[in-house]
């Protein structure tokens, strides 16, 4: 049984990676059939000159950034709240947004910025996706946070009050340093929810606010095309190389 | 948190409940009308054909997911090495692992175009835009959602009640089947519920795997607000998915389990 279950595991992990690496391979191929006709770098050429891939690629890294930040920053704050006095409405709809399938989430977020527009004088753009990145990837970072502050010792925080430190004081020396590996891990989570996200996005963005995953999408239901593979395997490396630091930086 | 999600359901519910408008607006008759009209036979199909996908798609993640994740719960010291495999994907966008499955599946894609250079079959098999197609994504997509738990629970099982049961004189087998299996049915319940609900909200798979064939509920839903512009009608159909989604929740919850 033991041979069987090993046989049995590099199978499951071929099933898991092995697409990927082929995706991959052929993104070097000179051709573009599939079928191998020598290493070439063509198609990394071509993506470099398509202006509406890296223009939704800018777009992609403006959206996640801001959205990290500010994803980052209240969702810290929110999960600290959380710790320090149980609120089951939050928790509740936090819990909710987590099981909300995307799609849900993603026209009741557009019914809600095109009800809006009634009031305001406003258009779907780049600010609607931002807000409703935000909003999606807030529960990701409160799950994280509060997890990390589940083994947070509240004497340790009591201490520095109980010597002088005002709330905030204690909250910034004390437990913010303590939170900080947390608050990374949170916010690389934001940044890679934000910048893979297609189905959210492509109901709130506007006609200045297309993204990568949008531009893709576009492209790959018109079918394969090895530009594709290469822009691929560039976020995924991309994706790859940041999870690394950020484990790095968790353990160190 | 309130403002980013409570608002924007608190305006769909009303949308669900009222007329479409003479230009794609929602506009005042309060109906049911829009929930009437999701048992109509044509949107039935689409709903009965999503929780088909969902529940073969979940069964598939179990079956397949079980020994992967008692593989892991076993392997001593390499567990971490093996646990990363499973979570990688995570980190990698679900849309360009879509597309991979489209690049192997597609008729002049590198399966079909081994075959046929192996000569194994003469005309590529159409292996792309089918129900089949959308299964195979949905499993590849979520099946660590399905070990993770897994291996959680069997992480914690008790070696002791293995060696009972060996003591007793049952054979591996038996000691798989009677007592691991059941011991990890907290886990397998967490994974299914893991698997299914994004399984049955599924828009981008069915959509790039699957084709016009194959339309699910998310497929509807999106179409309503985009193609055919009925708001209202959308929004009953992403209400009842949401509303199935959590039912399926606290079903599970509560018997007291732990789903995260």
């Amino acid at each position: 049984m033991r041979r069987f279950l090993g046989l049995y595991a590099v199978a499951a992990f071929a099933f898991l990676h092995l697409p990927l690496a082929i995706l991959a391979v052929f993104s070097f191929n000179a051709s573009r059939f599939t079928v191998w006709q020598g290493f070439s770098l063509n198609w990394y050429r071509a993506l470099v000159q398509d202006r509406e891939l890296i223009g939704s690629a800018a777009n992609s890294l403006a959206i996640a950034t801001v959205s990290t930040v500010a994803a980052t920053i209240i969702g810290t704050m929110a999960a600290y709240g959380l710790w320090k006095r149980a609120s089951p409405w939050l928790s509740g709809g936090m819990y909710l947004s987590l099981v909300t399938p995307e799609i849900v989430t993603g026209v009741s977020l557009l019914a809600f910025f095109e009800w809006s527009f009634r009031f305001l004088n406003a258009r779907l753009g780049m600010h609607t996706v931002i807000l409703a990145h935000v909003g999606f990837s807030l529960a990701y970072v409160v799950v994280v946070i509060l997890a990390r502050l589940r083994n947070f010792d509240a004497a340790t925080e009591e201490a520095a009050l109980d010597l002088g430190a005002t709330p905030f004081v204690a909250f910034r020396l004390v437990t913010l340093p303590y939170l900080a590996p947390a608050v990374a891990a949170a916010a690389l989570l934001a940044f890679t929810v934000s910048i893979d996200d297609y189905v959210i996005t492509s109901l709130v963005a506007g006609v200045d606010s297309q993204t990568l995953p949008m531009v893709i999408y576009a492209l790959a239901r018109r079918g394969v095309n090895p530009m594709l593979n290469a822009v691929s395997t560039v976020i995924v490396a991309g994706l790859g190389a940041l999870v690394l630091v950020s484990e790095r930086l968790r353990h160190r | 948190m309130v403002a980013t999600l409570g608002a924007p359901l608190a305006i769909v519910c009303v949308y669900s409940l009222r007329s479409r408008g003479a230009y794609f607006g929602v506009e005042a008759p309060w109906t049911l009308e829009n929930y009437a009209r999701l048992w109509d036979p044509l949107y039935g199909a689409i709903v009965l054909r999503s929780f088909w996908i969902a529940a073969v798609s979940t069964a598939l993640c179990v079956v397949l997911g079980f020994p992967l994740a008692l593989f892991i719960s076993r392997a001593g010291s390499r567990k971490n090495l093996y646990l990363a495999l499973v979570i990688l994907p995570f980190w990698t966008s679900f849309l360009i692992r879509t597309y991979a499955w489209m690049f192997l599946l597609r008729d002049t894609g590198l399966i079909n175009t081994l075959l046929q250079s192996v000569g194994l079959i003469h005309a590529p098999l159409p292996m792309l835009y089918n129900s089949g197609a959308v299964i195979l994504g949905l499993v590849y997509g979520y099946l660590p959602f399905m070990v993770l738990p897994l291996y959680a629970t069997l992480e914690r099982l008790d070696p002791s009640l293995l060696e009972a049961s060996a003591d007793l004189g049952a054979r591996p087998f038996d000691t798989l089947w009677r007592v691991i299996v059941p011991l990890s049915a907290g886990g397998m319940r967490a994974g299914a519920i893991l698997v299914f609900v994004p399984c049955l909200g599924t828009y981008l798979t069915s959509d790039l795997l699957g084709g016009s064939k194959t339309v699910l509920i998310g497929n509807l839903v999106q179409d309503q607000f985009t193609g055919a512009r009925d708001w209202p009608f959308g929004a009953a159909a992403s209400l009842a998915l949401m509303a199935a989604a959590m039912a399926l929740l606290f079903a599970v919850r509560r018997k007291g389990e732990d789903l995260l």
